[in-house]
């Protein structure tokens, strides 16, 4: 941790845990009888608790968005501490706010690696698979602890905008607005196909045991190194790469091809990397989970494939925003989602970033994408000012 | 812009649903949703106008009108606006078919091409005509279709289109009797109201 914080900075944070002993039931028709949601907090809850917004994370983020921990090696913040601080679009002058580990993830919420009470052992791949529907009525529990009866904006990016979304469908009282970015209504066959391979890839890793390799003292490592090398390639863009790395090789001035299959080209270096960070920090199953958990997402089918009808009995404003360069989540989603808005007659706005990052410009801090959050939200703390 | 608004304005009937073509920085549907309360959208390109709107706190949309409007349903809204809009635009025709489409009514304000001045300029000095509401040199014009008053309404005849009001404004933007007798050369900005025969 860095001595001294930049002032825009939430600066040195500590996770909380809730326990929840209320059975949760889940879509799958299993229960947790018990589980626990660590959190962070950031800023002030104001009197009438109607500051609080909800940051959801996507496939392998987790609570720790903003701030530094006080124990770490590391002098990195949290994965969205570039957007989130006093004086930074989600502004903690202004905001409470959360952000949780979702269930069946691995960094302290219940999840494959937590001890499964009937057995005494990781459950592993008995964890049951939980849906986006199920994340939200767990994060509303999270809220009731916390004395949220509404937020004042719900916001996620990818698979975190799936849930802004379903929060909108599932509590439409309980948030004054949704912030949808880089998201989609629901995967298509080739996203579906691109998580297939990334678990077909950790499934059949001889180190996976099906499922149960806490026990054996091992970890997927090949299998889970080469599903998010998968993923980052569709999380950055053609024109990205090709700015990013070229056809750079990595020794420079290199005269001439190895002819072998050693990691020559800048861009397959830059991947081994992400691929082996990525596996110390994250377990296989939860990958897989959540990988799943994507997949299912499909809030139109409860509503006879109609999205407008889902959307129907929204009560929150939305803001949608994509990236031009997307291709995983590419603009035509977050298009279907506005035009199931306006025809639902709901408040929306809609605007399609420039950038060259890809997916991945949810995460950076572009100027104009910023700008679109700050003005949105200072609107929305202005709304919140005058109602107090 | 004022005395459009205020025009505008008193041809929309109180909460209906609009949408606005080329919304600009959202002040006409601003000044709509104070004054009619009404609900809506505006439809925009350009990225520094869709902050202004989202600063404004109006419901914007990025779209480039060129596109048509697929998204939108038929009759899905009770009033399409576009406002200085129309000599911007490439497909003329088809965006008025798709205004009349998704809207019950359309209002559409564009600057007249014959007013008095403007023919003066080029009859006289033989140069394109640049005054307060055509403020761009030739080169540099976003306008790829002018036209005059007269013009409009031979097209508005040819596609079955039935203008339900019109009101012309002089070079000093208000009302004035001249220009609602001869509107082709007094008027330099021209708004109506549309609707299907």
């Amino acid at each position: 941790m860095p001595s001294t914080f930049p002032s825009d900075s939430v600066g040195p944070v500590s996770p909380q845990v809730a326990h929840f002993a209320e059975p949760l039931a889940l879509d799958c028709g299993r229960s947790l009888a018990d589980y626990q949601l660590v959190y962070e907090t950031y800023g002030v809850l104001n009197s009438d608790s109607s500051n609080a917004v909800l940051i959801c994370h996507a496939l392998s983020g987790d609570h720790h968005v903003a701030g530094y921990y006080q124990d770490a090696d590391s002098a990195k913040p949290g994965w969205w501490d570039n957007c989130i601080g006093p004086g930074k679009p989600i502004d903690t002058r202004h905001f409470f706010v959360v952000c949780c580990n979702n269930l069946g993830g691995c960094k302290g919420s219940t999840g494959p690696t937590s001890i499964n009470p009937d057995s005494r052992k990781p459950y592993g791949p008995d964890f049951p698979i939980v849906t986006v529907k199920d994340w939200v009525h767990s994060q509303a529990r999270l809220a009731d602890r916390l004395g949220i009866r509404q937020w004042a904006a719900v916001i996620g990016g990818s698979l975190g905008g799936m849930q802004a979304m379903q929060w909108a469908i599932t509590f439409p009282e309980r948030l004054r607005h949704a912030v949808v970015i880089a998201a989609a209504p629901r995967l298509s066959a080739q996203n579906i196909a691109f998580n297939e391979v990334a678990r077909q890839a950790i499934l059949t890793d001889p180190d996976f045991h099906h499922g149960h390799y806490y026990e054996f003292g091992v970890v997927p490592r090949r299998g889970l190194m080469i599903a998010r090398m998968l993923g980052h390639i569709t999380y950055l863009s053609d024109e990205g790469m090709r700015t990013k790395f070229g056809r750079e090789l990595r020794e420079t001035g290199a005269p001439n091809f190895h002819f072998n299959f050693d990691s020559e080209f800048q861009v397959e270096s830059y991947l081994r990397h992400q691929g082996r960070a990525f596996v110390d920090r994250f377990d296989a199953n939860t990958y897989l989970l959540i990988t799943k958990t994507l997949d299912y997402f499909d809030p139109a089918a409860d509503f006879a494939e109609d999205l407008s009808a889902a959307f129907a009995q929204t009560r929150a404003r939305f803001l949608v925003i994509s990236f031009n360069t997307d291709w995983r989540f590419s603009p035509a989603r977050s298009r279907e989602i506005v035009r199931a808005l306006v025809r639902a007659g709901r408040e929306t706005s809609y605007a399609e970033v420039p950038s060259e990052h890809g997916h991945d410009t949810f995460l950076m801090p572009i100027p104009l994408y910023h700008d679109i959050l700050r003005s949105y939200l200072t609107r929305v703390a202005q709304e919140i000012g005058d109602a107090a | 812009m004022r005395p459009e608004l205020e025009i505008i304005s008193a041809w929309i009937e109180p909460n209906t649903r609009v949408l606005d073509l080329g919304c600009g920085d959202g002040a006409l549907l601003a000044y709509l949703a104070a004054h009619r309360q009404v609900s809506g959208y505006g439809l925009e390109i350009d990225t520094a106008n869709l902050l202004a709107c989202i600063q404004a706190g109006v419901n914007v949309i990025h779209a480039d009108l060129e596109a048509g409007l697929a998204d939108f349903g038929d009759g899905s809204f009770d009033y399409v606006l576009m406002t200085q809009t129309l000599q911007a635009v490439r497909h003329t025709e088809a965006l008025l078919d798709e205004m009349l489409r998704v809207g019950r009514q359309g209002i559409v304000t564009f600057p007249s091409f014959g007013f008095w001045r403007y023919r003066l300029q080029i009859a006289m000095q033989g140069l394109m005509p640049v005054g307060k509401t055509l403020p761009y040199q030739w080169y540099d014009t976003p306008n790829v279709h002018l036209f005059t008053i007269r013009d409009f309404e031979q097209l508005c005849r040819r596609k079955g289109i039935a203008i339900l009001q019109r009101t012309v404004l002089d070079h000093s933007h208000r009302i004035r009797r001249g220009p609602q007798l001869w509107p082709n050369l007094l008027g330099e900005i021209a708004l109506y109201r549309l609707g299907r025969l």
